[in-house]
């Protein structure tokens, strides 16, 4: 799983409410959520907003409900990978389950420019930019959570431990 | 090295004697909550995971309260959606709207969590019931399906952080103006990833209302979870309530801390959080001429019994400002019926206040409060990120009841005591403890 793009820049603490404001969560479909993907920042913000793009965000990423609209919404506009100082956990757990490529790794955030082409390889935590050279070694996830990410999200992993029961 | 509170029910349910922080474990569940927001995901998830039938239909909590009753015709066909799986499920705790309250205000009332339960929602403010000595955090739709068909699921075990609040509070403080006080301190994400604990002779004297006003917005420093260890307020609360076995825990003296802040519960004035995050705190005495056009008194975190109580006796004889919007959402069916009996909604409705059947519509945006660009409002509830309450360019602070009430009157933050003499505390006071 590597991926490539260019950054796009946000702040801290960015919340739930500007990913998906709660009005519209009245669909699951990632392409309508995605019309009001990151609203609360503006038009100016959303033109920038490409498909491919790699969203950098500092710390709290996802911060405050629960609702798995947020990366839902973030995966339909057509973001390949989110890479921040740090995630809120409801938004880490969601953006795992729903097969939306996370990264935690906040020197990478200090140092990259918005703009910049960047590589990401999910697995090994790797991160290259492509314009200095410099690669960067992202927060491994845990065992348990590669396991999940290998098996395709947790319901194909939920459904392999229900079959293994099941014999 | 002994254990948190947290810890020992993690480890409880995980089957084993001891847990430490960082460590992934399989637990057992109590229960599961969804609302109408969030269950639509969860029941597709359940779905693709293959299994015909959830774990135990006695253990799955849903509540359509989001944007229940029914806003428009996309949200009535959520709601029909997690009626029909309920009936098909066989699913007997589904609260039908007129029997519902706000979920986290409903299921402890219910007593259909407690003491010692480990309990996951589909909401992020799942995190309220830790109130009740229990753990409890929220989750996304596609964990709580897998955990609908499994009976289980994953957690990484918290560091804890002991807050400790000793001495006596001042007038009209209550829970909400202690957290609040306490997410000024830290951020909000301060506690990320961790679980809160909240212990001391102040936190002791607070009724289970303002223990859960507490609890609840834990998540609001990034808190995996609040707790506080129950006690004898706690078993009265749950005695009259449980239909099956509960169990106290309590941390042990040595129970290893990441960190533990004192505080003296005399320094917590009234609060308020400024736009657009709850960390955003100052005392009310610090905020001049911010005027109002709409106040709501209501949610998971301040539509309780007590919340209304304040509410109506600061308003008591009074009447709201003319160019305000008070807004009032009693948190369930219950507590409705007795503000009723109490003559609270009476006098509510004599100050000029809009009461409503209860429903989470204004906090989150949703409906019946919703705010047009330029508005501010003053909320008891717990979030105030830009565009929460409506409009992108609309502003929400956040404040106890006492502060609510009186800024509905004054049509500008203030404190209580700018609308109601000395007196009206002390008498509150003597009735609270009769």
């Amino acid at each position: 799983m590597v991926f490539e793009g260019q950054v796009l820049k946000v702040g801290k603490n960015i919340d739930t409410d500007v990913i998906i404001p709660a009005r519209y969560l009245v669909t699951f479909d990632p392409l309508e959520l995605s019309v009001h993907c990151f609203e609360g920042l503006g038009e100016d913000f959303r033109a920038k907003l490409k498909p491919g793009s790699i969203l950098v965000a500092e710390e709290n990423f996802g911060c405050g409900s629960s609702r798995e609209h947020a990366p839902i919404a973030i995966k339909g506009c057509g973001i390949s990978c989110v890479i921040a100082s740090s995630f809120a956990r409801i938004f880490y757990r969601n953006a795992i389950n729903i097969g939306l490529p996370i990264v935690e790794c906040p020197e990478f955030v200090k140092e990259v420019q918005e703009g910049d082409k960047v590589a990401v390889s999910l697995l090994e935590g790797k991160i290259t930019n492509l314009k200095s050279g410099k690669t960067y070694q992202a927060k491994p996830f845990p065992p348990f959570l590669v396991e999940i990410i290998r098996a395709g999200g947790l319901v194909n992993w939920a459904k392999k431990r229900l079959k293994k029961e099941e014999k | 090295m002994g254990m948190t509170i947290t810890e020992k029910i993690l480890a409880a349910h995980a089957g084993l004697d001891k847990v430490e922080p960082g460590e992934i474990v399989q637990v057992r569940v109590d229960g599961l909550l969804a609302n109408d927001v969030t269950a639509p995901g969860a029941i597709e998830q359940f779905r693709l995971v293959g299994s015909q039938k959830v774990f135990d239909p006695d253990r799955i909590f849903l509540v359509p309260d989001h944007f229940a009753p029914n806003r428009d015709i996309p949200s009535a066909e959520q709601c029909k959606l997690l009626r029909e799986f309920a009936y098909e499920q066989g699913i007997t705790n589904y609260f039908e709207v007129g029997r519902m309250g706000i979920e986290h205000a409903l299921l402890p009332e219910e007593g259909l969590v407690l003491p010692g339960d480990l309990i996951i929602g589909a909401d992020s403010h799942t995190c309220t019931y830790g109130a009740l000595g229990a753990f409890s955090t929220g989750v996304g739709s596609t964990d709580l399906g897998v955990a609908m068909a499994l009976g289980e699921t994953w957690l990484k075990v918290p560091s804890s952080i002991k807050f400790v609040v000793n001495g006596t509070l001042n007038p009209w403080v209550f829970g909400k103006d202690i957290i609040l006080y306490i997410i000024g301190m830290i951020g909000v994400d301060g506690a990320l990833y961790k679980a809160m604990e909240f212990a001391g002779e102040a936190i002791r004297n607070l009724s289970m209302d303002s223990r859960f006003s507490i609890t609840n917005m834990a998540i609001e420093a990034g808190g995996k979870s609040g707790i506080i260890e129950p006690d004898e307020k706690t078993a009265a609360y749950v005695e009259a309530r449980a239909k099956r076995p509960y169990k106290f825990y309590q941390s042990d003296p040595d129970a290893n801390y990441e960190k533990v802040h004192s505080l003296q519960a005399e320094k917590i004035d009234l609060q308020v959080a400024l736009p657009h995050l709850p960390s955003n705190v100052r005392s009310v005495y610090q905020i001049n001429d911010v005027e109002l056009d709409q106040v709501v008194i209501g949610s998971c975190t301040n539509g309780r019994l007590e919340d209304l109580r304040v509410a109506a006796a600061i308003l008591n004889g009074k009447k709201v400002h003319p160019k305000v919007r008070l807004l009032v959402f009693p948190a369930t069916q219950k507590i409705y019926l007795q503000a009723l009996k109490e003559g609270l909604i009476q006098t509510l409705v004599e100050s000029g206040a809009a009461v409503s059947t209860p429903t989470c519509g204004p906090c989150l945006g949703g409906h019946s409060g919703v705010l047009a660009k330029g508005e501010r409002a003053l909320a008891t509830t717990n979030r105030n990120f830009i565009g929460r309450m409506g409009h992108s360019e609309s502003e929400v602070y956040l404040s106890g009841p006492a502060v609510a009430a009186a800024s509905a009157v004054a049509g500008r933050i203030v404190p209580p005591e700018e609308v109601v003499p000395p007196e009206r505390w002390r008498d509150f006071k003597n009735k609270l403890e009769e």
